[in-house]
């Protein structure tokens, strides 16, 4: 019996069955967000952003203008699409957030720790300083290509770390990032799970953070979504500027280098 | 009152509505909000206890044009759109959106200037899946129309 | 950043189109905080739009009303050119206000 000769003996519509789930999940929320339209929340935080960008603040009464955030003192423009990348004046690799401390600290002379004890919203509240700055730097590299720099040595071994941690399963269920985000079509309930290891669907997933969450009607970062993942997995808080974070932020904008920036996005 | 001259009866009406929210408009905000604000209706807990507050139990008319998605991504943000054929279902002046598992049902009420175009759109909280209704007021007579939207939880639960 | 609302109106054929979007908590007054203290109430009690100054659209909002909450709605008439304006009031006295020019 040849092949040909077997196929054809399956009913058609038997084949239809092999096809449909994988077709079902596909714009399940796109009559949803159809009717949802364009307006997104997050408009509102770049602006706050911008204006906690010019407003003076701490002892030194300076604002963060002159702040360098690879692109030279004070260029906005672009420079969140090339993080997380080393600098020379600290002599380590930073992502956005710690850059921001880095400057609040130095140019205004505010206490890190303070600022670092609590960088994201809690329930009730309405935004911080840090989610807007950081939605305002996102809404500055709209449209532009994410190309963090690899070029320093330590670049390269912060994505050789974040590779590392990507795969590495621990905490009661071991679970490690790959457990969920290795393969292509998987899905949590209802939420599709990007693949963080190929190119086009990590290039959509990190150039959509910052976003406006809509079920806590707050922009929430890059640091903050990953912080989520660590408890979600069940594993140890993930510290807020640690290095680990640092390394999978790094790990995922290398993967998506070339691809677009859209933040701030729209998520559920 | 019957409108002949559909076009002038109209318009004065429109105006001495408007003159009546324009004065209420320079009022301070409490006295502006407890003139019309239906707060029996928006301090109901069940869904009929709602729409007797609003005025009697509505009958369906195909007049209203009621859009939700059949599923939410989330239940803090639902879009919903109400529109009105007025060629069926004229002079309607009020809109009502509701959503019955919600702890208060009643999300919202729009005042229309009669004869004006109905098409209102807003997001909403829907606590859980459940049906939403679209109710509308015409000549003092209230009709609606309903639709179940499903509401998922997130990903790993939140 | 209380207060703020972006409006965006166009024409459509007869009608106008006005989308708006407003800055605000909408808290329910029913959820409790981390550190499990209640968080007031805190939401739009009442919206208008205003087109010149004739009043298109009133509206009395509950706590079911989504944060940060969208309205579009369409009236009859309006010009390129023409003001149109979007106002509200909360249960706390705050109010809001945000005007755009008809395209």
């Amino acid at each position: 019996m040849t092949l040909y000769r077997f196929v054809m003996m399956i009913p058609r519509w038997w084949l239809l069955l092999m096809v449909v789930p994988a077709l079902a999940d596909e714009g399940i929320f796109d009559q949803y967000r159809d009717l949802m339209g364009d307006d997104n929340p997050a408009i509102f935080v770049i602006e706050e952003g911008e204006e906690f960008w010019v407003q003076s603040q701490g002892p030194s009464a300076a604002t963060l203008e002159a702040c360098d955030l690879g692109l030279g003192t004070g260029v906005t423009r672009g420079a969140y699409a090339q993080f997380p990348r080393y600098f020379a004046d600290t002599d380590r690799v930073m992502d956005i957030e710690t850059r921001l401390l880095y400057c609040m600290e130095t140019l205004q002379g505010r206490d890190r720790e303070v600022i670092a004890a609590k960088p994201y919203s809690l329930r009730g509240d309405f935004g911080t300083e840090l989610e807007a700055l950081v939605t305002w730097l996102a809404a500055e590299s709209e449209g532009m290509t994410i190309a963090p720099e690899q070029a320093h040595p330590k670049e390269r071994a912060m994505y050789a770390m974040g590779e590392e941690i990507f795969f590495y399963r621990a905490g009661p269920h071991d679970f490690s990032c790959a457990t969920c985000h290795e393969q292509s079509n998987k899905r949590i309930r209802l939420q599709q799970l990007p693949n963080l290891t190929e190119h086009t669907e990590v290039a959509e997933a990190y150039g959509s953070w910052p976003a406006y969450r809509m079920s806590q009607g707050l922009v929430r970062t890059m640091g903050w979504r990953l912080q989520d993942c660590f408890r979600q997995q069940r594993w140890p808080g993930l510290i807020f500027g640690s290095e680990v974070s640092i390394a999978l932020q790094t790990y995922m904008a290398v993967n998506a280098t070339g691809g677009i920036m859209t933040a701030p996005g729209l998520k559920r | 009152m019957k409108d002949t001259a559909k076009g002038r009866v109209s318009r004065r009406r429109l105006l001495n509505w408007a003159a009546a929210l324009g004065a209420l408009m320079t009022l301070p905000a409490r006295a502006w909000a407890t003139v019309s604000r239906p707060e029996t209706a928006f301090d109901a807990t069940a869904l009929d206890q709602a729409l007797m507050a609003l005025g009697q139990t509505p009958t369906r008319h195909e007049g209203v044009i009621f859009t939700t998605p059949d599923i939410a991504e989330n239940g803090a943000v639902v879009p919903i759109r109400v529109e009105v054929d007025q060629t069926v279902l004229p002079n309607v002046s009020k809109v009502s959106v509701l959503v019955e598992m919600n702890p208060n049902p009643l999300a919202a009420v729009f005042d229309i200037a009669p004869g004006t175009e109905v098409y209102i759109e807003t997001r909403v909280k829907v606590a859980q899946t459940g049906n939403l209704y679209a109710v509308v007021e015409s000549d003092g007579q209230l009709f609606m129309a309903s639709r179940e939207t499903k509401v998922t939880l997130g990903g790993c639960g939140g | 950043m209380a207060g703020r609302i972006k409006i965006r109106a166009q024409k459509k054929g007869e009608l106008t189109e006005v989308k708006a979007l407003m800055r605000h908590p909408m808290e329910t007054g029913m959820r409790k905080d981390q550190a499990g203290e209640s968080i007031p109430a805190h939401f739009i009690t009442e919206v208008a739009v205003l087109h010149g100054d004739q009043t298109v659209m009133q509206a009395h909002w509950g706590a079911a009303v989504s944060a940060n909450p969208f309205l579009g709605v369409r009236f009859q008439g309006g010009q390129s050119g023409d003001a149109v304006r979007v106002v509200w009031t909360d249960n706390q006295g705050g109010t809001g206000e945000g005007e755009t020019t008809i395209r």
